[in-house]
């Protein structure tokens, strides 16, 4: 038997996980913005499936397909209109199959 | 669907709101659930301990027939620094009673068990469909629901909101607040798999015993936080989690903070070898008494998580939810027996027999604990377990030190880190918060 943990890439754990994704209708968005929030920019190291990042120009976008819909980045940046947050449509988005 | 009506809908199939729909349904109530998810518990993540006597007021058999994986017989609490643990443990055989008292669960699975439970109740339960609003009467009493399903409206006298702690059709129609940062944790778990026997040697355990560990330290970084780590039959289920204000502040990532947790000399050995099936996030309430929200209004009462309802000094949550969608349950079922509305003032009952209930009672115990534990996360999360790990290595290490040199250094450690001023007013903050 190992010792060994291996370490893992948060891509490489979301593979692991069951998605049903809801294509060209993200159910989060990034209002346009010439500079991220503190709150926002942190989104880039705190999103559990680093949905957030940072681009070329220096603001934060978001790809949505691995989302687990903790709802972490809601509670951050929503009520700064920073982020526009919804449920994806019934039966769509991560389905846990143990939870 | 327009043209009927139902008694109660109930959003979520979580476990406040199949607690809910269930009391309700087997009362003789016309029950609607609805559920987002493509069955009940595909978006619901928890450690998981479920505990017996709660539900055993709901469902008196449930040992019957519900996926339970290990009953619990002993618990773990360390403190960590980064290469050690000291610790309490407590193991009693007096858990392999027959009635076992707490169980590990797999969401997944226990919550499409006890959804089934609530169709054979007779509630009607339609999964896929999310609630995209309440919907209100001229005079704002909630009336019923749309969803994303039809255009229609679906109307009942009641609605209860047991949409977790993420609710958005609470918070949107004005009822309660989205949670604050600093109210909320931010959890991420693995179900690590291995074999029966294997998690059985690793932790002294044999026929269906369960071992739990929870652990606050170095682990994380400063931040209000906790780790576990939960047997389960053929899998082992980690995680941690820490304040969203704290993560936002320090901006570390939760993914990096588990690997580290899952990589501590004293975690390691125990999930070696494991296969990694599953990663999961999901926030948990942790504003306690205080951020509890209004519990009922015309035509709505909240439950569970989205009522806030979670003890983080005891880490009981899903008991809690239990709890506050049975109560919900039997109050909607006796204001409807009286034959009188679904108003506020009638639904108070449910706020009274919550505040006669544990849970309320447990809540307001501890309500100056989450402000101190947010406001002090750094002696209580790293200088303190660091403390304690070098005045045990001190006590242990044995070399040519004469004892009480040994002691003074113990003690001096301490005044440095946290003064003698500092010392009295930690220990004096604690013994209030908890009392």
């Amino acid at each position: 038997m190992t010792i060994a943990v291996t370490n893992l890439r948060v891509e490489d754990k979301l593979y692991q996980n069951r998605y049903v994704v809801d294509s060209g209708r993200p159910h989060i968005k990034v209002r346009p913005h010439k500079w991220p929030s503190a709150n926002l920019f942190a989104l880039t190291s705190v999103c559990p499936a680093k949905c957030y990042e940072l681009n070329d120009n220096g603001q934060v976008e978001i790809t949505a397909d691995g989302c687990m819909e903790c709802g972490t980045c809601r509670i951050l940046c929503e009520a700064s209109g920073e982020i526009e947050w919804n449920y994806p449509r019934g039966g769509y988005g991560v389905l846990f199959k143990f939870g | 669907m327009t043209e009927e009506k139902f008694d109660a809908i109930v959003i979520g199939a979580g476990m406040a709101g199949n607690a809910a729909a269930y009391t309700m349904a087997s009362r003789g109530l016309k029950v609607l659930q609805l559920e987002r998810g493509e069955y009940p518990g595909s978006k619901n993540v928890q450690g998981a301990i479920m505990y017996s006597n709660m539900l055993e007021k709901i469902i008196p058999d449930f040992r019957d027939d519900a996926p339970l994986e290990r009953h619990l017989i002993e618990q773990r609490f360390w403190m960590m620094d980064d290469t050690s643990h000291i610790g309490m443990q407590y193991r009693s055989d007096d858990f392999n009673e027959s009635r076992h008292n707490r169980y590990t669960v797999i969401r997944a699975q226990f919550d499409k068990w006890f959804s089934r439970k609530v169709r054979e109740a007779g509630a009607t339960v339609l999964c896929e469909t999310t609630v995209t609003e309440l919907a209100r009467d001229s005079d704002g009493k909630v009336i019923g629901v749309l969803t994303d399903r039809t255009g229609d409206m679906i109307l009942a006298d009641v609605v209860v909101l047991a949409e977790g702690v993420n609710g958005l059709l609470g918070t949107r129609a004005g009822l309660r607040e989205t949670p604050k940062p600093q109210n909320v944790a931010l959890a991420v778990k693995e179900m690590h798999f291995l074999p029966e026997e294997v998690i059985d040697q690793r932790f002294g355990l044999k026929a269906n015993e369960g071992c739990v560990i929870e652990a606050a330290g170095t682990i994380s970084r400063s931040m209000a936080g906790l780790a576990f780590l939960y047997t389960n039959k053929e899998s082992i289920s980690i995680g941690i989690g820490c304040l969203v204000s704290d993560f936002a502040a320090t901006m570390e990532s939760p993914y990096e903070l588990l690997e580290s947790f899952k990589n501590h000399p004293s975690i390691r050995t125990l999930i070696a070898g494991s296969e990694v099936k599953e990663y999961a996030a999901h926030l948990i309430p942790e504003g306690g008494y205080r951020a509890i929200p209004q519990l009922f209004g015309n035509g709505w009462v909240v439950v569970g998580d989205a009522a806030q309802l979670n003890n983080a000094v005891h880490r009981e949550g899903s008991n809690l939810a239990m709890t506050s969608g049975r109560l919900a349950g039997e109050a909607i079922f006796l204001v409807k027996k009286g034959g009188r509305p679904m108003t506020k003032e009638n639904l108070a009952l449910y706020k009274s027999m919550m505040d006669k209930s544990f849970v309320i009672k447990d809540l307001r115990k501890y309500k100056d604990m989450p402000a101190l534990l947010h406001t002090n996360s750094r002696n209580f999360f790293t200088t303190y377990p660091q403390l304690l790990s070098q005045a045990a290595q001190n006590f242990m290490r044995v070399d040519s030190t004469p004892k009480l040199d040994k002691e003074r250094a113990t003690t001096a450690a301490f005044i440095k880190a946290r003064s003698r001023w500092g010392l009295v007013g930690d220990a004096v903050r604690l013994a209030f918060a908890w009392r």
